[in-house]
């Protein structure tokens, strides 16, 4: 049989593990499940503590030269040659896709397109480069799945996703009415347009509860913390949870 | 914070638009429809693909011979007896189309869909000078009927549904009896409009394409009033942005199979209008004088920087407005400009100014659902970053985008210094998320926190960071 997903690289013994600030500040049992699930594929994380933020915020919003000052930072964190494992699509789209145009003309751009070529989301690294398989010892539960913009479109990486929730055999996804629409989160966008993001939201919400699903699973932290935002608003009681976390509590 | 003036009316604007459950139902329910039919003509992904680079590098191709072709462009259309004016502004385009008007004597102009005629605020200039400007696109027809300006580039009266349409008919046309029945509605609408083409003493159109190497205009239209325009009257005015050129003849096929896909699903529009010449020695009709007005209003300088470039390979398809969530949920008229949607935010800011518009660069998530569906790929999210970054930009600024560092304030200049060092310090950040770990939902409702929390609960801080938590699980720190 054809491997749908060939391996990009061979297999590392280590990897670099970008946690996100995000995860960091909120989900840090989300960022510790991703760890897990490489280590228990017998691939050493390194986890430098001089990371802090891919750079993205500043990026979005006009300020160029801090978005650099920032992304240099971590060029200088992540410095070996290992690959570097992202639990987020939109973060790694920064670090993977935007770091080159971010740098298109500075001195270091070199640097930094070879840092970028090293750059994975989690789950892509699972399914291409690990060959993960799973085996599900949970219970039976229905879920539903929203893509983050970045993982599906500029990472391209909900095949993967979706290839992980699929090995998974006592999991049902039933599919939002509009998986491919923004959540309305848009990192300071959330801030800077606070009523159009809101209603974005809301909408999500309403495709979620619809879907009758008893929890909400994605790879990015910056939509789940607006879903749940919104969910816990309206009161209603559907969690959400990062895939990885999800992945680890029902194959452990 | 203090807000730009852009961005205290975008809001009011939003607030009204999201208030408003009739406006966004029906741009669901049309936006829904739109898209399904131009997923199914474009079904072949792959087929798409290519056809889709093909557009977009005949674009580029274009771009990067623009004097040259607007040149030839003109020698052509001369030659086949078209007379070519040149219009730096609006203003000197609606003069240029006075002068014509005025001098054959004419009151009554009928216009066919063109969006430069709304950049040029036509109608109103014509108006003021005395003279009518009757819009016989349906859509437009309707919109005019009710005072307004068009919502969407290519479905100008897609904010309103059918009920909305009867009763303004019933309103403001004498004698229509009320009806919600389409077909009779249609019949009302072409009753009054057949009365506007005899009544036409000129003709204002747009052009879609104009044909570098031949001096042909083309014009796309569904319903025959194009046509109608251009030949009924004995005087046509066809109004073009200078970037519309293309090259050869056999550039338009596949830019037309994108546009009328990606515009309505169609393969084909119900006419494609070819418009080479004035009425010659011995045709029975057409048109005695025929006009081609070039507008270049700003387009000259985005055309002069090699990353503001990409924004003039638009065929005004409307597909990224159809697709955007932002678009899809407000509509044209609350972005307060002729062009609405994605293209609307990357091009009006270049055109008008940042101080005018702005704030149109901040709304977009950068989900880029536009960049997904563009028939000529236009990279939305490189230049509405590029657009921000220029909002701030005081002094000199890397792109010299009109209005520059607008939005500039120390207050916001410094929050983004202080957070560039707080991301590049780790002893600074430790402390911070000890501290935010801590006082976790004790913090002030303030600032970002305050938006955010107006429909949200507020972010779940941890007591303890993923920093923390790999520091006392022993991972490899690298050092
Ligand atoms: S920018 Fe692209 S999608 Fe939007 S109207 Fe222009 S051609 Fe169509």
């Amino acid at each position: 049989m054809n491997d749908p997903f060939p391996a990009p690289i061979p297999r590392p013994g280590k990897v670099y593990y970008f946690g996100t600030c995000v995860i960091d500040a909120c989900f840090p049992q989300a960022g510790l499940a991703g760890v897990e699930l490489l280590q228990r594929e017998g691939v050493q994380v390194i986890f430098p503590q001089a990371q802090s933020c891919c750079g993205q915020p500043a990026h979005n919003s006009g300020f160029p030269d801090e978005a650099r000052r920032v992304a240099r930072h971590q060029l200088k964190a992540f410095a070996r040659d290992y690959p570097i494992v992202v639990p987020s699509g939109s973060c790694a789209g920064m670090l993977k896709h935007q770091y080159p145009h971010l740098f298109a003309h500075e001195p270091d751009i070199e640097e930094v397109q070879r840092f970028s070529s090293r750059i994975y989301e989690l789950s892509e690294f699972m399914v291409k480069v690990l060959q993960v398989r799973l085996e599900d010892r949970g219970e039976p539960i229905k879920v539903t799945w929203h893509s983050s913009c970045h993982a599906l479109r500029e990472m391209a990486i909900i095949p993967y996703a979706k290839t992980l929730l699929g090995q998974l055999k006592q999991v049902e996804l039933v599919e939002l009415q509009n998986e491919r629409e923004c959540c309305g989160f848009g990192g300071t966008f959330s801030v800077k347009q606070p009523a159009i993001s809101a209603a974005m939201a809301d909408d999500k919400v309403n495709d979620i509860v619809q879907t009758g699903a008893a929890r909400v699973l994605s790879t990015d932290c910056g939509c789940l913390l607006n879903i749940s935002g919104t969910l816990g608003y309206r009161q209603l009681s559907i969690p959400t949870q990062h895939l990885a976390e999800f992945i680890l509590e029902r194959t452990q | 914070m203090t807000k730009t003036a852009d961005v205290l009316a975008f809001e009011r604007n939003v607030t009204k638009a999201l208030d408003d459950g009739q406006l966004r139902r029906n741009l669901r329910s049309a936006m829904t429809t739109l898209s399904q039919r131009r997923r199914a003509l474009f079904a072949d992904v792959e087929a798409f693909e290519k056809l889709r680079t093909q557009g977009q590098s005949i674009r580029r191709r274009a771009l990067s011979r623009l004097p040259e072709l607007l040149e030839q462009l003109e020698a052509r259309c001369t030659a086949n007896g078209i007379q070519v004016h040149w219009a730096e502004t609006t203003a000197e385009a609606n003069a240029i189309c006075l002068d014509i008007i005025r001098r054959h004597g004419a009151q009554r102009v009928i216009k066919g869909k063109s969006m430069v005629s709304e950049e040029m605020h036509l109608n109103h200039f014509l108006e003021e000078q005395g003279i009518e400007a009757l819009e016989t696109d349906l859509g437009e027809y309707i919109i005019q009927l009710d005072g307004e300006t068009p919502s969407h580039i290519i479905v100008p009266a897609i904010h309103k549904n059918k009920d909305q349409i009867a009763h303004l008919f019933h309103d403001r046309i004498p004698d229509a009896p009320y009806t919600e029945v389409v077909e009779e509605l249609n019949a009302i609408a072409r009753q009054e409009l057949r009365e506007k083409f005899r009544a036409g003493e000129v003709g204002v159109s747009g052009v879609n394409f104009a044909v570098a190497e031949t001096g042909t205009l083309c014009l796309v239209e569904n319903e025959g009033n194009g046509r109608m325009c251009t030949t009924a009257p004995p005087v046509h005015i066809a109004l073009m942005g200078l970037e519309k050129v293309v090259e050869k003849l056999q550039d338009v096929p596949p830019l037309l199979r994108l546009l009328t896909g990606s515009a309505t699903g169609q393969p084909i529009t119900t006419y494609f209008n070819m418009i080479t010449a004035p009425r010659r020695p011995g045709e029975l009709d057409g048109p005695r004088e025929v006009h081609l007005v070039i507008l270049d209003n700003g387009r000259s300088s985005i055309y002069g920087d090699p990353e503001r470039r990409a924004t003039l390979q638009c065929i005004r398809c409307g597909a990224c407005l159809n697709h955007c969530p932002i678009y899809t949920r407000l509509g044209g008229h609350a972005y307060g400009h002729v062009y609405p949607g994605p293209i609307g935010s990357i091009l009006t800011p270049q055109l008008e100014g940042l101080d005018e518009a702005g704030v149109m660069a901040s709304a977009s998530t950068f989900c880029g659902a536009c960049e997904e569906v563009c028939p000529v790929k236009i990279p939305f999210t490189e230049i509405l970053r590029m657009l921000r970054n220029e909002a701030y930009a005081r002094g000199e600024s890397e792109h010299d985008v009109k209005g520059h560092g607008y939005r500039y304030t120390t207050v916001e200049a410094l929050s983004w210094k202080s957070w560039a060092l707080y991301n590049t310090s780790p002893g600074l950040a430790r402390i911070g998320s000890q501290i935010l770990g801590k006082l976790g939902q004790h913090l002030p409702m303030i600032g970002p926190l305050k938006e955010w929390t107006r429909t949200r609960i507020p972010p779940p801080f941890a007591p303890k960071s993923l920093h923390q938590l790999a520091q006392e699980r022993g991972l490899d720190d690298d050092r």
